[in-house]
């Protein structure tokens, strides 16, 4: 059986006295869609954070692709095929929407591939992922020319021309109307369908539980669910951790 | 080889006095850096200015410096609270303080030492003081009045601080306006303006600070380039936002420079404060006390 | 434009303005010049690691005057061209540049500032008390009577910072529209997620401040023939720290057009009030504009120039 494609063993993350993980453990599989929820607080972000490289955990290990990623710079990680949206859009404000994403291009894709896009291929491509989240109106335009939503949907796509292997959604959703949902949840099936593992870390109950194939919980830094959605949310201890909300 | 003792002794008494005087110097940047996150690279020239207006007082009507300062705490404060509604309106609001709120401090600094050179000269200015001169002495070791008493005034200042931040209910919400200005909002407070007065309180730190200053050394619009990497390195080491964390790196400069100043010769001072700071940028930036 | 057509260009305006300049029979032009160049150089030499980084350093005074007594420590061992002095000065400010960028661009922006301030005040002490420079009681520099090429050896110097000037300009503007010039602009507009794109930051950081550096040194290293005498107060000078900032913040922090707009302008008119006013009143103007400019103009004249240009918006 070929090797998962993320391997996460007790990883532990703290804020002085603060845990903010205790020891998660967790695999995603090559093609995987894996959804990801908890309340508020529950270290949904802070694991996001940790795998990516922005955050460094404490104590335990993650494996990427077969490689020991601890130690490794955001941007190495970034580089092996880890890529992720971010809660807040962080859009680079002095560039246009095509440069937005011309950074991932340039920095990640490339240097993965070894190759480098032509002028042309490059902005062809920008084009192409800007079509795919409906911004393709707006290539010109700057973030600060963009709604909240736009901005989200800029999120992704940037997330996307890093050409991962494993892209992780973080709350990308929140906010949209019932088909800005749907538009998002058919673009993720459609990267899912070109083989790329998919991490949906999620409020919105509706969306995980329709895109997701298996199901993770976390609550206060612990994971307390794993396995399929259906029989995770009728897990006693996880309907005692939302309804205590 | 026999070591000139008394040489030590008065190297590290001097050098704790100096501590006491740098922890009031560096008071005003534990709160406007420490706490509030500016990065006030002016703060020596607000200090420098108060020794200038203590210098003017002083020859003019012959009062205490000291005194002159504690008048003058309003208006400083007042002066701070208007260069803080500057800062916000023009970077901080636009989320442009990192590279435009830099170069407006610096300029700040760099006019404030340009104009004191136009108007008084680049000659050094000194103030009269009964406590100027005198000594008390034991034994071998001397205690100049002249840094005893700014050092003794210096504690009572932290000390009076230490207790506005943590007694009283202005003093908790500028704790708290590093922490989390939503929950600020929350209570029906502004955190803009509880940063205005904050920022202010730093400023009025500063005029006492200067009148330290000139009773303890001459003054030249120039001074105060030296004391900014110690203030930052004083901050910093001290655990950034901690009253008593700035007093006991202070007090660990002063002794080395001190030390370094008698044994190596003064000019070296700078290096002292520079060196402390890389090292603790490099190996502990979250300073003595770390947070 | 490609990148060495502008060379080209840039390389051909250099040589018309020197062939222009020897019309004027008045020394003092060069004299003047050789200051407007010089700052047109330190200005985009700045505007590399502050302009487009985003990080401000305070220290352009340090690695400048690095530069300046590299050139003296050489002379008084055995008098060297000039070019190989520039060499060695970019070389010398390079190494400290990239020293204090390792140390503390791993941090906070605002920490890198803070260290090149105090920095600034350490690299001063450590030279006023270097005898060997002449100390605090300063260097004489014999200026050669003869200069290669041209004759005159105030000449020589403008066309030496004339050229370093086309060089620092075309280096900047390749910068800007290369791979390199967008990791940049996301390093001074989001770092985390510059990273999260892939973009190794602290590698280009340390790349901007080793450039910067380095053409700061390498306009310092013919200061001292210029002025013939050289002491650290004139070296360490503020109005090298300050004149370096604003002068880009004026101009226009974003392209290599800013600093270059900001240097000439500036640079004219501060020549203009040294010597019709006074420089203390010189650099309170400077001051003033900086801040000024910071707080009401903050994109500089390029800023406020470029809505005028009708901007693509297809």
């Amino acid at each position: 059986m070929a090797q998962p494609l993320l391997q996460v063993n007790d990883l532990s993350k703290r804020f002085g006295g603060f845990i903010a993980l205790d020891g998660v453990s967790l695999t995603v599989e090559t093609g995987e869609r894996l959804g990801l929820i908890g309340p508020n607080g529950s270290g949904k972000s802070t694991l996001v954070n940790c795998l990516c490289g922005t955050l460094h955990n404490e104590a335990g290990t993650v494996r990427f692709d077969g490689v020991d990623i601890n130690g490794l710079s955001a941007h190495q990680r970034t580089r092996l095929g880890m890529a992720r949206s971010f809660q807040l859009p962080r859009p680079f404000g002095s560039l246009s929407l095509t440069d937005n994403l011309r950074i991932p291009l340039l920095y990640s894709a490339n240097v993965r591939r070894g190759a480098h896009l032509s002028l042309g291929d490059a902005n062809e491509r920008c084009a192409e992922l800007l079509g795919l989240v409906g911004l393709d109106a707006k290539a010109r335009r700057f973030p600060r020319d963009l709604t909240q939503v736009e901005m989200r949907k800029l999120e992704l796509a940037r997330a996307m021309a890093a050409d991962p292997k494993l892209l992780i959604a973080d709350e990308a959703m929140a906010g949209l109307s019932h088909s800005e949902i749907e538009d998002i949840l058919k673009l993720l099936a459609q990267l899912s369908d070109r083989g790329i593992t998919i991490i949906l870390i999620e409020h919105i109950m509706r969306a995980v539980m329709s895109f997701s194939q298996r199901l993770v919980v976390l609550v206060s830094g612990k994971k307390i669910a794993d396995g399929d959605p259906q029989d995770v949310i009728r897990d006693p201890e996880v309907e005692r951790a939302y309804l205590g909300q | 080889m026999s070591f000139p003792l008394d040489l030590l002794g008065n190297a590290i008494v001097a050098g704790l006095l100096l501590g006491g005087f740098y922890a009031a110097v560096s008071s005003g940047i534990t709160i406007a850096f420490g706490i509030l996150d500016i990065v006030n690279i002016a703060h020596p020239a607000f200090i420098i200015l108060g020794s200038y207006i203590a210098y003017i007082v002083n020859s003019q009507l012959g009062l205490d410096p000291i005194l002159v300062s504690v008048v003058m705490l309003p208006a400083f404060y007042a002066l701070g609270a208007a260069v803080y509604q500057v800062y916000y309106v023009s970077f901080e609001r636009r989320g442009q303080e990192a590279l435009r709120g830099l170069a407006f401090f610096f300029g700040l600094l760099f006019i404030t030492e340009v104009v004191l050179i136009l108007v008084f000269g680049v000659d050094y200015r000194y103030v009269e003081a009964v406590y100027i001169g005198p000594s008390l002495n034991f034994g071998v070791i001397g205690l100049p009045l002249r840094m005893l008493i700014p050092c003794l005034v210096s504690l009572l200042l932290i000390l009076v601080l230490q207790l506005y931040l943590t007694r009283t209910f202005i003093g908790r919400a500028i704790m708290a306006v590093a922490q989390d200005q939503e929950a600020l909002r929350l209570m029906a407070v502004d955190p803009i303006r509880i940063k205005r007065i904050a920022f202010g309180v730093s400023i009025a730190t500063a005029a006492m600070a200067g009148a330290f200053l000139i009773v303890i050394q001459p003054v030249e619009p120039s001074v105060g380039r030296e004391y900014i990497g110690r203030v930052f390195a004083i901050c910093v080491m001290g655990g950034m936002g901690s009253l008593p964390g700035t007093v006991i790196a202070a007090v660990l400069l002063g002794v080395v420079e001190s030390f370094t100043a008698t044994f190596y010769g003064p000019s070296w001072a700078p290096a002292v404060s520079f060196g402390f700071l890389l090292l603790t940028l490099a190996f502990r930036p979250a300073g003595i006390l770390g947070r | 434009m490609r990148s060495w057509v502008f060379f080209l260009v840039a390389v051909a305006v250099g040589a018309a303005v020197f062939a222009l300049s020897r019309l004027v029979q008045n020394d003092y032009f060069f004299f003047a010049g050789y200051v407007v160049l010089q700052y047109i150089v330190l200005a985009t030499a700045w505007n590399i690691l502050g302009g487009y980084c985003g990080y401000v350093n305070f220290g352009t005074a340090a690695l400048f005057a690095l530069g300046a007594y590299s050139s003296v420590a050489i002379h008084k061992f055995h008098p060297v061209p000039i070019p190989v002095l520039i060499v060695v000065g970019g070389l010398v400010s390079a190494v400290v540049g990239l020293g204090i960028g390792y140390l503390t661009l791993r941090l906070r922006g605002a920490f890198f500032s803070i260290a090149t301030l105090a920095l600034a005040v350490v690299i001063q002490t450590l030279i006023t008390n270097w005898d060997y420079v002449g100390g605090s009681r300063g260097a004489y520099v014999l200026r050669p009577a003869e200069a290669p090429l041209v004759g005159s050896y105030i000449q020589y110097l403008f066309l030496i910072m004339l050229a370093l000037a086309v060089l620092a300009i075309a280096v900047a503007r390749l910068i800007e529209r290369s791979r390199l010039g967008y990791g940049f602009a996301t390093i001074r507009d989001d770092e985390i997620a510059a990273e999260a794109s892939g973009v190794p930051t602290l590698r280009l950081k340390l790349i901007a401040t080793t450039l910067s550096g380095a053409f700061m040194g390498m306009a310092g290293a013919p200061l001292p023939y210029y002025v013939g005498y050289l002491d650290p107060a004139s070296g360490f000078s503020l109005a090298y720290a300050v004149n370096s900032i604003a002068m880009p913040v004026i101009g226009g922090t974003t392209t290599w057009i800013g600093p270059l707009i900001g240097a000439v302008l500036l640079g004219t008119l501060q020549q203009w009030v040294t010597v019709t006013i006074s420089s203390a009143v010189n650099l309170l103007i400077v001051g003033l504009l900086l801040v000024g400019f910071v707080i009401i103009a903050p994109n500089g004249i390029v800023g406020l120039v470029r809505p005028l240009f009708k901007r693509d918006d297809r």
